[in-house]
């Protein structure tokens, strides 16, 4: 896997979100991304976003375009230092929810996204990764 | 702070979104909206989302809240206008947006909250409503 | 600078002409697909570049950067001979042929010297093997994409959109319902929803062999999708073994308008929209009149 582009952005307010949208969109547009999968990896970066300005107060989102096999990419990294999630098996439940959201937030978000990595630990803060590729597959 | 309009026609409330909707904003909405159903005792809510690119799980509880509430009202909410790819998205989130009626455009979206209201007050004028539903077993 | 660089360098032009004369022997000389001129322009590209890289003395890994360029010409021959039509056979050959006419000239030059002639054709054998599995493998590579683009556009055609009547849409689905195909007929019903503004879509699945709980599940999403646009959608074509699997597999469609047929399908439509198909019942006279 190669990297070809790589930058971050931090996540500390609501009004942050939109430009981080924003920003997600025009790496899409840049590999070519069909409308629906641009949307689909926008609504997912939308949703950890979401999940990380509720429950750590904010973090920082490294975002890159990939190349793997002839085929390109967008992967995004959430990195947040809130409290953690104790049980993550739990948490990718569909209904579960400890806020007072749906609970489709995270088992939502990776059935929009081709690869969905999640690392937490109770006071260590969690990292979700997503990677999208260009034809949705 | 951003707040979207809200017009008035006739026993009808119109909302035109037409900005990507931060959480603040969209609650912001779900509040006038409320607040106007209940001074103006609208019959109806049309909501028109034809210029959202992203409704993730938020903004869908959003869009549901303000259909029960206005319900509870005694008034109707129609969706209408949702983009292809946003429906697929949401599907794939599973959000199917139980008990919000939804119409291809603001035109066939009135005349399904007229036909409602027509039903709710057993007017005599000719009856339109949906197909009988003799579905096989 | 070593013996095999210093032979390959000096005989260049011999081996060239040599390969081009094995190659235009060839039965198999594809001149339909590939000029003569191109062919000996592709030979000489990967000679001069082969020559370049054993100068560098690495005479066993191919996969180090004094490689690289090699390896780019030959994937960029394998993969193009590929989408033309090429054998593998014919395509393997190309390098194959090379290693002849490279033994060929040493055997000549080296004709007096028998341990080094054998230990110089072993090596450059074993490096053309290597060189002509990685044409193997991009030509392989090459007919996949070829595979792939297909299997796409089968998708894209086996999915047609048909407007059966004003604000009705029909969908034959023909073959196995997987989730990409989903995606495809989602994304052409919806956006043909928008197009035309039609309020109905008639899904038919008589060409569908079965309906698995995956597939039902593919269904019920197309018709939530359907939904949330503000259309509705009935499911057609349902045939008696479809419905024995469907509820001995507890899959519940009782929220969808399904019919058997795309007849019965039509007429809920018709219904629906407050459309009536009614047969004429003309006198004989007007029937037989002018």
């Amino acid at each position: 896997m190669i990297v070809l582009t790589k930058d971050t952005m931090q996540i500390l307010r609501e009004q942050d979100v939109v430009p981080f949208r924003n920003r997600v969109r025009e790496l899409a547009v840049k590999i070519g991304m069909s409308l629906v999968n641009q949307t689909k990896l926008i609504t997912a970066a939308s949703e950890l976003v979401r999940n990380m300005l509720r429950y750590a107060n904010g973090g920082k989102v490294i975002l890159e375009i990939i190349s793997k096999s002839a085929q390109s990419g967008v992967r995004l990294t959430f990195v947040d230092e809130g409290p953690g999630i104790a049980d993550v098996k739990q948490a990718m439940q569909d209904g579960f929810s400890t806020g007072r959201s749906l609970g489709l937030g995270l088992p939502g978000t990776k059935r929009l996204v081709n690869e969905f990595d999640i690392k937490s630990a109770p006071g260590q803060g969690t990292t979700v990764m997503i990677i999208h590729w260009k034809n949705g597959r | 702070m951003e707040r979207i309009p809200i017009l008035k026609l006739g026993p009808f409330l119109l909302v035109t979104i037409q900005i990507d909707l931060y959480d603040r904003v969209a609650l912001n909405l779900e509040n006038d909206l409320i607040t106007m159903v209940s001074k103006t005792g609208a019959k109806g809510v049309l909501i028109d989302i034809s210029a959202v690119n992203i409704v993730d799980s938020f903004m869908g509880r959003i869009l549901g809240n303000i259909a029960s509430m206005s319900r509870i009202m005694d008034a109707e909410t129609v969706v209408v206008g949702m983009q292809p790819a946003v429906a697929i998205t949401l599907v794939e989130l599973g959000l199917t947006l139980q008990g919000v009626h939804t119409a291809l455009d603001v035109e066939k979206g009135m005349e399904l909250l007229k036909t409602k209201i027509d039903i709710q007050y057993g007017s005599l004028d000719e009856d339109e409503e949906e197909g009988p539903d003799d579905r096989t077993d | 600078m070593d013996l095999t660089s210093q032979l390959l360098q000096k005989h260049k032009k011999r081996i060239l002409e040599i390969w081009m004369q094995n190659q235009l022997a060839d039965v198999m000389l594809r001149d339909d697909l590939m000029t003569n001129d191109e062919l000996r322009r592709q030979s000489e590209e990967l000679l001069e570049a082969l020559a370049r890289a054993v100068t560098s003395g690495n005479l066993d890994n191919i996969y180090s950067s004094d490689y690289e360029q090699i390896t780019e010409i030959l994937s960029d021959i394998s993969i193009t001979r590929a989408r033309q039509g090429f054998s593998p056979r014919e395509t393997g050959m190309f390098v194959l042929s090379l290693k002849q006419a490279i033994n060929a000239v040493y055997e000549q030059e080296l004709s007096d010297k028998p341990a080094e002639l054998y230990r110089e054709i072993s090596t450059i054998n074993k490096l053309l093997d290597n060189l002509s599995i990685i044409t193997f493998e991009t030509y392989i590579k090459g007919r996949e994409e070829v595979i792939l683009r297909q299997t796409d556009e089968i998708n894209e055609i086996s999915t047609p959109v048909i407007r059966v009547w004003e604000g009705i849409l029909a969908l034959p689905i023909i073959g196995t319902l997987d989730s990409a195909r989903t995606q495809i007929v989602m994304e052409n019903l919806l956006q043909e929803i928008v197009n035309t503004g039609s309020s109905i879509a008639i899904l038919d699945i008589s060409g569908v062999p079965a309906v698995d709980s995956l597939v039902a599940q593919h269904l019920i999403k197309t018709v939530s999708a359907t939904r949330l646009m503000g259309a509705e959608c009935i499911i057609s074509g349902i045939r008696a073994e479809i419905a024995q699997t469907i509820v001995h597999l507890g899959i519940d469609l009782s929220n969808i308008k399904t019919k058997a047929s795309l007849a019965h399908a039509l007429q809920l439509a018709f219904s629906m929209r407050n459309v009536e198909v009614r047969k004429i019942n003309r006198t004989p006279m007007s029937g037989l009149g002018r």
